[in-house]
């Protein structure tokens, strides 16, 4: 249920949450900043988290998840271990993006946004990372991968506990 | 970094001189482009690798310097790194690299021959930036300081003159005679908009209300471009100069820098600019001891291409969604928190200083009539050279294409250069001697846009193209409004049935339906120009929609469901290279046995017919006719002595 | 201050800062909307008041909700222009928002009234109707006039949604002042206020039993 009243067993979120509040001086201004280091922190944004949010801030619970929802920076589920993002951009589209995620879809048996049943993978789509030259791109966890054949983009995965 | 706060012009100038004295200008200084995109090639490692195999050799302090600075464009050829003062350039670098070239090039001047970069149709070396075909057409005004700073340090930039047009405006001008300037430069918006900045200026100092506020867009959004990106990491000081020469024109105070969550380095390096801009006295109260009080603070993007309109941006700024809002007057008189706003491209920023330095005159002298000065585009997709170029305006896109891309690769036709992102258009060979220019491109049923300019060729589907930037609106649609949210979920609908082969009669005249209404009816620029892709794509390319509705036809053979691979088993020697990069085995075939595809596991990743190799060419795309059945099981290839 | 504007070929007498569409109420002409009300902050999601404004030679279309009235104004609530917008609006709208096959009330009206073909897109439409139009009717009354906010927009795009807090909605038991505002009829249909079948934010949330 989201909880209006304040969870008592959920210490370690409100703690978390008071200090991205606080380095933003409680500014309500600032609730896309808050959100985003929240999002870096858990690599999500929990029920609980949110709820805190809207507490500790002072901001309708409508607002908090208006705005979780609709930006793709944050995900109201946990996400795999590795994450993988093709780049749909134009320029990588022209060079071949959509095969090389057909390609990628196929060998982790995801769809886009899909997670791994093992929590091992999540693949997500982004628009430009502006690495056009190296088109098409796919990048996992920080590693930027230029036109990845299908025997290296195997080594990539496979490595990837 | 030199560590007072200045309270003068004339302290800003003697920093200034100290900073330079401490420079030999004979020392060789190597660069090393660290932009996001020669990172991902590697350059942060090879920028260490200098740094490191310097001090080995016995060269740092006095003697060499190894800078990192921002992206210089040229990002086909990366790693690029270049040498001052002789300008030798050196591409595609590798790690081994390094050692030879810290002793031969750094220590004793001599060129690497086989790290120049080699013109492709000359076959010649070329040593000198300058000189390189690709940079030479190039009008490097505004980007071309990337190459000599190192974004996280000021000092670098006040080297090359920076805050010298700062110190102009707050010491020999009035807020009046800066906004004169810039208004008389007939600078336009870089962003996509083309409206006069001047003006824009102007009404946001004339609107009653304070505070009033100034803000960077660097939510550069269209997919493609990075131009912004590449400015905002690699000389973030000069964007923030622009910004407050027009803070003082205008009257403000306050300003914001928008940066997209996507650009992570961009953000770092703009806060580390705005760190040490403060600590020089270029921000925060008195500015250079002039009586000039002006913050900024850095809001991240979270991912929302929608969140660039302006009324969206500065909503989210006022920490609610960034979504458009319904608003008849303009933000430069209501803008965030009703308050007079004057919102700015990143790159228009960065004109400014060069405005006030050089003259609203000079800034004429370049340009067509309609459009002065120069802008950056990123030049992208079926291209040579792909980087970003920064042209004056009234080049040609021939000569954009040609003369700077270098043309188009492996040999294939020119189709079309779209320009302006999802909410521009395609222009086909036909016009590729219109200069750019705002208007010029209007009329051609696209637009300038921010930048991005991807070029195609015959392998690529002008349907496919329009299905792509529709779904990408409708992926990034705000939903708020009926007709862009419903619009383009239809417009998606129909696109991706005619790329499919399900395309009905009436698809066209119902596609023309919906985009008017958008165009008419939408809440926000997204709504109103997100059709413009399928307009523009019908106008010049009808007969590409008519094949695919009328004759289940892709003529480019690009479009997956109507497009079949098949290994002609009379050119196929067996070679087996397209059985190895298959990702879903669908190929068949042994040693000196011809290889057939089976079509039910085939995935149309293309991946086959570009490693087969040229000389052979078994495989074929087929498209619109009925497929030759697989060959008998077993067929031993043919060989012919000679081919 | 006083502005004389003209709707229709009628003069008009406004008063300075109210929108064409409430100077229209004021003198007796009716322009539809579906998302406008006059307790509410304009919003401009359902663009259905969208009308022809003309000023010096200048023809654009704004909608009449939330342009301010100007003097010298000429107003075309009804042309070839605005109808077709205004039928191709509800062409749009029909799939989600029809229930065996009809269409009803506000949305049934304006079928007629502008020829609207509401099976035009009905077969390419291909996800599940959710019934909202997304006019947001409900969740501004709830922010700005109950003051609850325990109704909300959620997602983006094609993918959002109009969805009940339950923790919050502990008040609208008694209070049901959007029921009467949905112009689809959904929020009486599909609400039974202990668990908002279907309409929920647990419901919307990702995984959740």
């Amino acid at each position: 249920m989201v909880s209006k009243t304040k969870s008592k067993k959920s210490t370690k979120f409100s703690s978390a949450v008071r200090r991205a509040v606080g380095s933003y001086q409680k500014d309500k201004d600032m609730l896309i900043q808050i959100l985003l280091d929240l999002q870096s922190m858990f690599g999500w944004l929990p029920q609980e988290v949110l709820a805190e949010v809207s507490e500790q801030l002072e901001v309708p619970i409508t607002q908090v998840y208006q705005i979780a929802s609709y930006y793709k920076a944050f995900s109201l589920m946990p996400r795999g271990r590795h994450i993988v993002r093709v780049c749909m951009g134009t320029a990588c589209q022209v060079r071949g993006s959509p095969q090389l995620l057909n390609i990628i879809s196929a060998m982790l048996d995801l769809k886009p946004y899909e997670t791994s049943r093992d929590m091992r993978f999540t693949l997500e789509t982004v628009n430009c990372l502006g690495c056009c030259a190296m088109g098409p791109v796919v990048v996992v966890d920080d590693a930027y991968h230029s036109k990845p054949a299908t025997p290296a983009l195997k080594k990539i995965f496979g490595s990837a506990k | 970094m030199s560590s007072k706060r200045l309270s003068s012009a004339k302290e800003l100038e003697e920093l200034r001189k100290e900073i330079l004295a401490k420079r030999d200008p004979a020392k060789p200084v190597i660069t090393i482009c660290t932009g996001t995109a020669c990172q991902t090639y590697g350059s942060l490692k090879i920028y260490q690798e200098f740094a490191d195999e310097i001090k080995k050799q016995g060269l740092e302090g006095s003697a060499v310097e190894a800078r990192p600075t921002g992206c210089h464009g040229f990002c086909e050829q990366g790693p690029v790194v270049v040498i001052f003062p002789q300008e030798i350039c050196y591409v595609r670098v590798k790690l081994e690299d390094v050692p030879e070239i810290v002793s031969r090039t750094l220590a004793r001047g001599e060129v690497i021959e086989r790290l120049l970069y080699e013109d492709p149709v000359t076959g010649e070396r070329i040593a000198k930036d300058p000189e390189i075909p690709f940079y030479k057409n190039q009008m490097r005004l505004v980007f071309g300081n990337n190459r000599h700073i190192n974004p996280r340090d000021i000092d670098d930039y006040i080297a090359l003159g920076g805050y010298a047009a700062l110190s102009r405006a707050l010491f020999q001008m009035t807020p009046e005679q800066v906004l004169e300037e810039i208004k008389r430069s007939n600078l336009r918006g870089r962003g996509g908009g083309g409206f006069p900045t001047g003006i824009k200026w102007e009404t946001t100092r004339n609107a009653p209300g304070e505070p009033k506020y100034v803000v960077v867009n660097c939510d550069e959004g269209d997919p493609g471009a990075y131009m912004d990106r590449s400015i905002m990491e690699g000389n973030p000081n000069g964007v923030l100069e622009g910004l407050i020469i027009g803070a003082y024109a205008i009257g403000s105070h306050e300003g914001f820098i928008y940066v997209r969550q996507e650009y992570p380095i961009a953000y770092e390096n703009t806060i580390q600019a705005i760190r040490q801009a403060e600590e020089c006295g270029f921000l925060g109260k008195n500015i250079l001891g002039s009586g000039f009080d002006f913050e900024v603070k850095v809001h991240r993007g979270a991912g929302a291409f929608v969140s660039g309109e302006s009324t969206a941006l500065m909503s989210a700024i006022e920490g609610k969604v960034g979504e458009p809002k319904l608003k008849y007057i303009h933000t430069a008189v209501s803008g965030i928190n009703g308050r007079p706003s004057c919102l700015n491209n990143v790159e228009t920023w960065a004109n400014v200083p060069l405005i006030i330095n050089k003259g609203a005159d000079w800034f004429n002298s370049t340009g067509t009539d309609g459009s002065k000065g120069t802008k950056i585009f990123s030049l992208v997709g079926k291209v040579n050279n792909t980087g970003l170029v920064e042209v004056p305006m009234g080049m040609t896109l021939r000569q954009l294409i040609y003369d700077i891309g270098g043309g188009i690769p492996k040999g294939k036709k020119f189709k079309a250069v779209q320009t302006g992102g999802p909410s521009g258009g395609v222009i086909p060979e036909q016009h590729l001697d219109t200069p750019i220019d705002f208007d010029e491109l209007t009329k051609l049923g696209s637009m300038m846009g921010s930048g991005g300019t991807v070029v195609m060729d015959e392998d690529t589907c002008m349907v496919d193209t329009a299905r792509y930037f529709i779904s990408f609106c409708c992926e990034e649609s705000c939903g708020k409004c009926i007709p862009c949210r419903e619009g383009l979920r239809m417009l998606r609908e129909i696109l991706t049935d005619i790329c499919e082969g399900k395309g009905q009669e009436g698809d066209i005249e119902a596609i023309e339906d919906i985009a008017e209404v958008m165009q008419d009816a939408s809440l926000c620029a997204l709504g109103t120009t997100a059709a413009n892709p399928a307009l523009s794509t019908l106008r010049y390319f009808r007969d590409e929609y008519e094949a695919h509705i009328k004759e289940k036809r892709c003529p480019a053979k690009a479009c997956k469901v109507l497009t079949s691979y098949y290994i002609d088993p009379e050119k196929c020697t067996a070679c087996r290279i397209c059985f190895r990069n298959c990702p879903t085995e669908a190929i068949h075939g042994d040693k000196n046995i011809v290889h057939w595809i089976e079509q039910e596991k085939c995935i149309k990743c293309n991946t086959c017919f570009e490693v087969c190799p040229p000389r052979f060419s078994a495989v074929r795309k087929i498209s619109g006719e009925p497929l030759p059945p697989p060959p008998a099981p077993g067929i031993e290839v043919i060989r012919e002595k000679k081919r | 201050m006083t502005v004389t504007l003209q709707i229709d070929g009628k003069e008009v007498k406004a008063r300075e800062g109210m929108t064409i569409l409430e100077a229209a109420k004021e003198a007796g002409i009716e322009i539809p909307a579906l998302c406008y009300h006059d307790k509410l902050e304009p919003y401009g999601a359902c663009r259905v008041c969208s009308v022809e404004v003309e000023r010096k030679g200048r023809v654009r279309i704004v909608v009449s909700c939330g342009y301010p009235v100007e003097e010298g104004l000429i107003v075309r609530t009804r042309s070839p222009r605005v109808d077709r917008i205004r039928k191709v609006l509800i062409e749009l709208i029909a799939p989600t928002t029809m229930v065996d096959g009809e269409v009803a009330g506000e949305i049934k009206k304006l079928a007629k009234e502008y020829g609207a073909d509401i099976h035009r897109f009905e077969s390419r439409f291909r996800t599940v109707p959710t019934r909202c139009i997304l006019c947001g009717k409900c969740v501004r009354y709830c922010d700005e006039v109950v003051g609850e906010h325990a109704i909300g927009f959620v997602g983006r795009g094609i993918e959002r949604r109009v969805v009940f807090f339950p923790e919050e909605a502990r008040a609208c038991l008694t209070c049901q002042a959007c029921f009467n505002l949905c112009p689809t009829g959904k929020i009486p249909a599909e609400t039974d206020f202990v668990v908002f079948d279907g309409f929920s934010i647990d419901d919307y949330l990702p995984g959740k039993s």
